[in-house]
């Protein structure tokens, strides 16, 4: 925290981390304004990548038109919506009315303070964290100012003075406070694990262990659904569904203000992805490899390593869109029991099996390094994982459409659809 | 008082002081119950950065995640569920002799933060942060006060079931 103000009457070894006290804080300020723009340029460009997935899986072309390939679209919008006119409800209580677009972006943006997206870098100081803050709570940290984000929404809706807004705000802060809970306790197994709240340490485990994803995979399928409730994607987005509730929360919001809840949705996203990466698929981890994980680190390690947390958030970017184009939206009250009915029990049993397996296993001598441990742990989990699947679909979801016909009805069908001109003509 | 911390570091940990009693006192001054929550979830938030300048950095995140996270957001639940709105509807009907009593409390803790400054205050943790913040709170909470702890968990659920009881009263009667 406070940080020695003396220099070094010595050279520096790269390796040991920076202790003088201005380059620490100078390379951290480089680090904090880097990350801000490269997060806010992203975020922005995501906006587009949105409009041309969905083209693409829906066979459109998509935003083709401002400038190269339709990539100013980005700018144009943000033009248009810097132009527009702000309207402020008669009945609104103004303050806060201001106030709650700032504070649904605010809070994802802060998480990105801890979360380390490479290897170290050396430097002539010293060895730099690839972490703005890597604080010894970041794990918890992100926890704490991730659960913030609810205020946004439901100050949006209760200053707006609006019944529809009122109820996409009640409605989001139901489904958050629903949700993280199931979310907190599929961490609680990421915690057995690592043995530690620092976000760099979670990395560590899983590059001598292997990934979470594999060791707790129950876990992440619960993290995973909480995230999209989180961060209200579909096919959770029930505080802003249009059908019902006009545009919920942000029904009163015009022109940039309007524009920031969609944007915090879309920084929202992005903290989701990285969360997930790291606390499931290894953060900055290369797969199969312990080259990235040990000193002495180098300059090429950190951009490769940089390179690889870069593609796994992208890639579950990608599947927030995809998701979000290929499910319809969830009903309310299916939503609440899928939160409190289902994720929590199958969480908390997991919570009990997990920590019980780790207690035999440390008392029967296998070391948490070893294959015997990974191995396992995975076979514990492809049978939890199986479990679990067949509880929940109990032959509605995975089996065939037709095995919920029976077996007469569905022979009739066939007869007839063989018999009707529209059956496809077979031979010659 | 500390005198070889530096300035900055000071400064910052009497502005947190200062902004945690400006916002408490927006808090109980407020009418509207929402702008009250907020000041209140202020108040935290200062609080953990005084936390976290103590090299408290566990107890602070806490005090965000379960009171700013958790407590203040169903609070502001409730107040909206009820829409508590207007000003009007919700200001205090408290007696004079109530305000009396709440003064004269509030004289007595300044009484006691003051006599307790004069006292010389015992160093009860390490004073260099550890490798694993975590470690030593679950050290001791759970071999020293485990009864207490699980004492607590125990009061927490008598509390949820006692809610769940008058839920359920209401909706049969």
């Amino acid at each position: 925290m406070i940080q020695a103000v003396f220099s070094h009457g010595g050279v520096i070894d790269p390796q040991t981390p920076i202790e003088d006290f201005w380059p620490f804080t100078i390379l951290t300020i480089v680090k904090m304004v880097v990350v801000f723009t490269v997060y806010m340029v992203g975020v922005a460009l995501l906006t587009f990548a949105e409009r041309k997935i969905s083209a693409w899986i829906q066979d459109r072309i998509g935003p083709n038109r401002v400038l190269w390939k339709g990539f100013g679209q980005v700018l144009a919008d943000g033009v248009k919506n810097f132009m527009k006119e702000e309207t402020y409800p008669e009945a609104a209580y103004k303050a806060l009315f201001i106030l709650a677009p700032m504070l649904a972006f605010v809070p994802a943006m802060v998480t990105w303070a801890v979360i380390p997206f490479a290897s170290p870098l050396p430097t002539r100081w010293g060895l730099m964290s690839m972490a703005v803050a890597d604080l010894p709570v970041g794990f918890l940290f992100t926890l704490a100012i991730s659960s913030l984000g609810v205020y946004g929404i439901v100050l949006a809706g209760w200053s707006s003075n609006n019944k529809y807004a009122l109820l996409g705000g009640l409605r989001s802060s139901a489904q958050m406070i629903s949700y993280e809970i199931a979310m907190g306790m599929s961490t609680v197994c990421v915690l057995l694990l690592a043995g530690n709240v620092n976000l760099n340490s979670i990395v560590e485990q899983q590059a001598t262990q292997g990934w979470n994803v594999v060791l707790l995979s129950v876990a992440f399928l619960v993290f995973f659904v909480a995230t999209y409730a989180e961060t209200n994607r579909l096919p959770f987005d029930m505080p802003e569904a249009e059908s019902e509730l006009i545009a919920g929360y942000h029904t009163e919001y015009s022109a940039m203000k309007f524009s920031m809840f969609p944007i915090s949705e879309y920084a929202n996203m992005v903290t989701a992805s990285a969360l997930t990466s790291l606390l499931f698929f290894g953060g900055w981890d290369i797969p199969f490899t312990t080259w990235d994980n040990v000193p002495p680190w180098t300059t090429l390690k950190t951009i490769v390593t940089l390179g690889v947390f870069a593609i796994k958030v992208i890639f579950f970017l990608f599947t927030f869109m995809w998701i979000r184009w290929t499910l319809p939206r969830f009903r309310y009250d299916q939503l609440m029991s899928l939160g409190w009915k289902v994720m929590l029990p199958a969480i908390l049993a997991y919570v009990v099996i997990i920590a019980g397996t780790l207690l035999g296993l440390d008392a029967a001598g296998i070391a948490r390094s070893s294959r015997a441990f990974t191995g396992i742990l995975f076979g514990l989990n492809l049978a939890c994982v199986g479990v679990l699947l067949f509880v929940l679909d109990r032959g509605r979801l995975l089996s065939p459409a037709q095995s919920r016909l029976k077996s007469a009805e569905l022979s009739r069908l066939r007869q007839v659809a063989s018999r009707s001109t529209l059956a496809p003509v077979t031979g010659d | 008082m500390h005198t070889d911390l530096p300035l900055l570091f000071t400064f910052h940990f009497y502005l947190f002081g200062v902004l945690a009693v400006a916002s408490a006192l927006l808090f109980v001054t407020r009418k509207s119950p929402v702008s009250a929550a907020l000041w209140l979830v202020n108040v935290m938030f200062c609080l953990a950065a005084e936390y976290v300048m103590l090299d408290a950095h566990f107890v602070g995140v806490v005090q965000i995640l379960v009171y700013a996270g958790a407590i203040m957001v169903v609070f502001v639940f409730v107040v909206m569920l009820l829409n508590l709105g207007h000003p009007s509807e919700t200001s205090d009907f408290r007696s004079k002799g109530t305000r009396l009593a709440a003064g004269a409390v509030a004289l007595l803790l300044a009484a006691e933060v003051l006599t307790l400054m004069r006292q010389p205050w015992p160093q009860l943790a390490s004073p260099d942060v550890p490798d694993n913040v975590v470690r030593p709170v679950a050290q001791t909470l759970f071999t020293e006060y485990l009864l207490a702890f699980e004492v607590t968990s125990v009061l927490l659920l008598v509390a949820i079931i006692g809610a769940v009881t008058l839920a359920k009263r209401g909706t049969q009667g």
